[in-house]
């Protein structure tokens, strides 16, 4: 990378935090009761993002493949509990766990091993500099994409459960008693994806391309990465999505065809 | 001419109840809320888990499939649900005659759904339930939210129904009335079981 990045030092990112208190109190002071979250969001970035950091240089200069495994599976497995907590009522037992991750699991790793062995090929296809900021950005937006499908799956089936077996009653399969609320959870979490991929370039500079660019790399060769990143995304989370949305109204019913609702968790308070 | 006949029926705390209505007669069910009553019709229909097996002659719910068997035992419920905008749209054979037996203009099946009232959309629902042409009819409180005159033409296109088709009908109701018109039998859920009166 020629021209090099200027390092930021501990009081530059001091002068940033303070931006984040100031809001924090501006929350506080309109009384959203979100001054709190602010703030140990805020707090858990700086420790997680300077424990990656610090993880990639040790990993970058051992390369183990062993190694690199691990960290996918653990990003992974991270990946699927946000996918849980963001659903209001999740699937409960294994199921509610295991639906989102395994969703994000096929696609995700099914895509950034095709890219990198197909498209990228760096040597070896596992290079770590490619291979977990490639994850990385996948499993983050499949995350986003699943999680949204789910919350709303689970959601509208329970308030429109009384619909859905009308429907039932009336001697439709349960395909056809609940595919406006399948359709829909669908819709709610290919949206984001659909939005950033036609905002990409005029209303925002995506991420990556701006990292690149500040990193030192052309401009050019930012676009075309940041082209390739965004049709992966979009092929990941649009896969999980539809993986995810196909899983969950199937486990919705069972085998006699009964809206079974009672195998969603409670609703959750917060 | 067919028969309903529950074998050993059991949902939680209701049942195990054996029960067998023969077609064309009316066996009516009351009992205080909570007794049981739709919890009894909907397991019929195969929509709650549930021990035991109900049988419309040779055909039982256990070995039939699920949208075939709830055709057959069309069970409406206590309050209908409708999705689509437009009264027409939820039915998927209109029948004019039985529309203006049920006291509705040919015009109704443009009615948007969400303009009717709730008496209204009861009995639109029970023609919806008719229009599949059930075997057997499972009715829970289906004049409840009617006015004493819709509540006769409701009773008689039933009775009509019934008597034409020779379906077995069990029918959930409060009415002591009612029950006197129209039972050929009348049970009492009570702890989870029928008893009869």
């Amino acid at each position: 990378m020629s021209g090099g990045v200027i390092p930021l030092g501990l009081l530059d990112l001091s002068i940033a935090a303070t931006l984040v208190i100031i809001l924090a109190i501006l929350t506080w002071r309109l009384q959203l009761g979100m001054s709190r979250s602010v703030l140990i969001a805020g707090l858990r970035t700086v420790v997680q993002l300077l424990l990656l950091g610090l993880l990639l240089e040790y990993l970058f200069a051992s390369s183990h493949p062993l190694l690199i495994g691990f960290l996918a599976l653990v990003m992974l497995v991270v990946a699927g509990r946000e996918v849980m907590a963001r659903q209001q009522r999740p699937f409960s037992g294994t199921w509610g766990y295991g639906l989102g991750t395994l969703s994000m699991f096929i696609s995700s790793f099914t895509i950034t091993i095709f890219a990198l062995n197909i498209i990228i090929s760096p040597q070896p296809w596992y290079l770590p500099q490619y291979a977990i900021p490639l994850l990385g950005m996948m499993l983050g937006n499949t995350m986003t994409g699943v999680a949204l499908t789910l919350d709303n799956l689970t959601r509208s089936a329970w308030q429109q459960r009384d619909i859905i077996e009308q429907r039932l009653m009336l001697g439709q399969d349960w395909r056809t008693a609940i595919c406006d609320v399948s359709r829909d959870s669908l819709r709610t979490g290919l949206i984001p994806i659909i939005n950033s991929m036609a905002a990409a370039g005029i209303i925002s500079i995506p991420g990556m391309m701006t990292g690149q660019i500040l990193g030192g790399s052309s401009p050019w060769d930012a676009a075309k990465y940041q082209i390739l990143i965004m049709f992966m995304i979009t092929a990941g989370t649009g896969f999980a999505a539809v993986l995810a949305s196909w899983l969950g109204t199937r486990r919705l019913f069972d085998e006699r065809q009964r809206l079974r609702l009672d195998r969603l968790a409670p609703k959750r308070t917060d | 001419m067919s028969q309903l006949e529950l074998k050993a029926l059991q949902i939680r705390h209701v049942g195990p109840v054996d029960l067998t209505v023969s077609g064309g007669t009316i066996t009516c069910v009351s009992g205080e809320s909570g007794s049981g009553k739709s919890i009894l019709l909907r397991a019929i229909a195969d929509m709650l888990p549930h021990a035991g097996d109900v049988c419309l002659d040779e055909q039982c719910a256990n070995t039939t499939s699920p949208p075939l068997w709830r055709r057959q035992v069309g069970l409406l419920p206590a309050e209908t649900e409708w999705w689509y905008e437009t009264v027409e749209e939820h039915f998927t054979d209109k029948d004019d005659e039985l529309l203006s037996k049920m006291g509705f203009a040919a015009k109704t099946w443009h009615w948007t759904v969400s303009d009717c009232s709730t008496g209204e959309r009861q009995r639109l629902g029970i023609l919806r339930c008719l229009s599949n042409k059930p075997r057997a009819l499972l009715l829970d409180e289906p004049t409840a939210s009617l006015d004493p005159e819709n509540i006769s033409r409701v009773e008689q296109l039933i009775l009509e129904y019934v008597k034409n088709n020779k379906v077995p009908v069990i029918w959930v109701s409060h009415s002591r009335e009612q029950i006197q018109r129209i039972a050929g039998v009348h049970y009492k859920m009570k702890d989870g079981k029928l008893v009869k009166q």
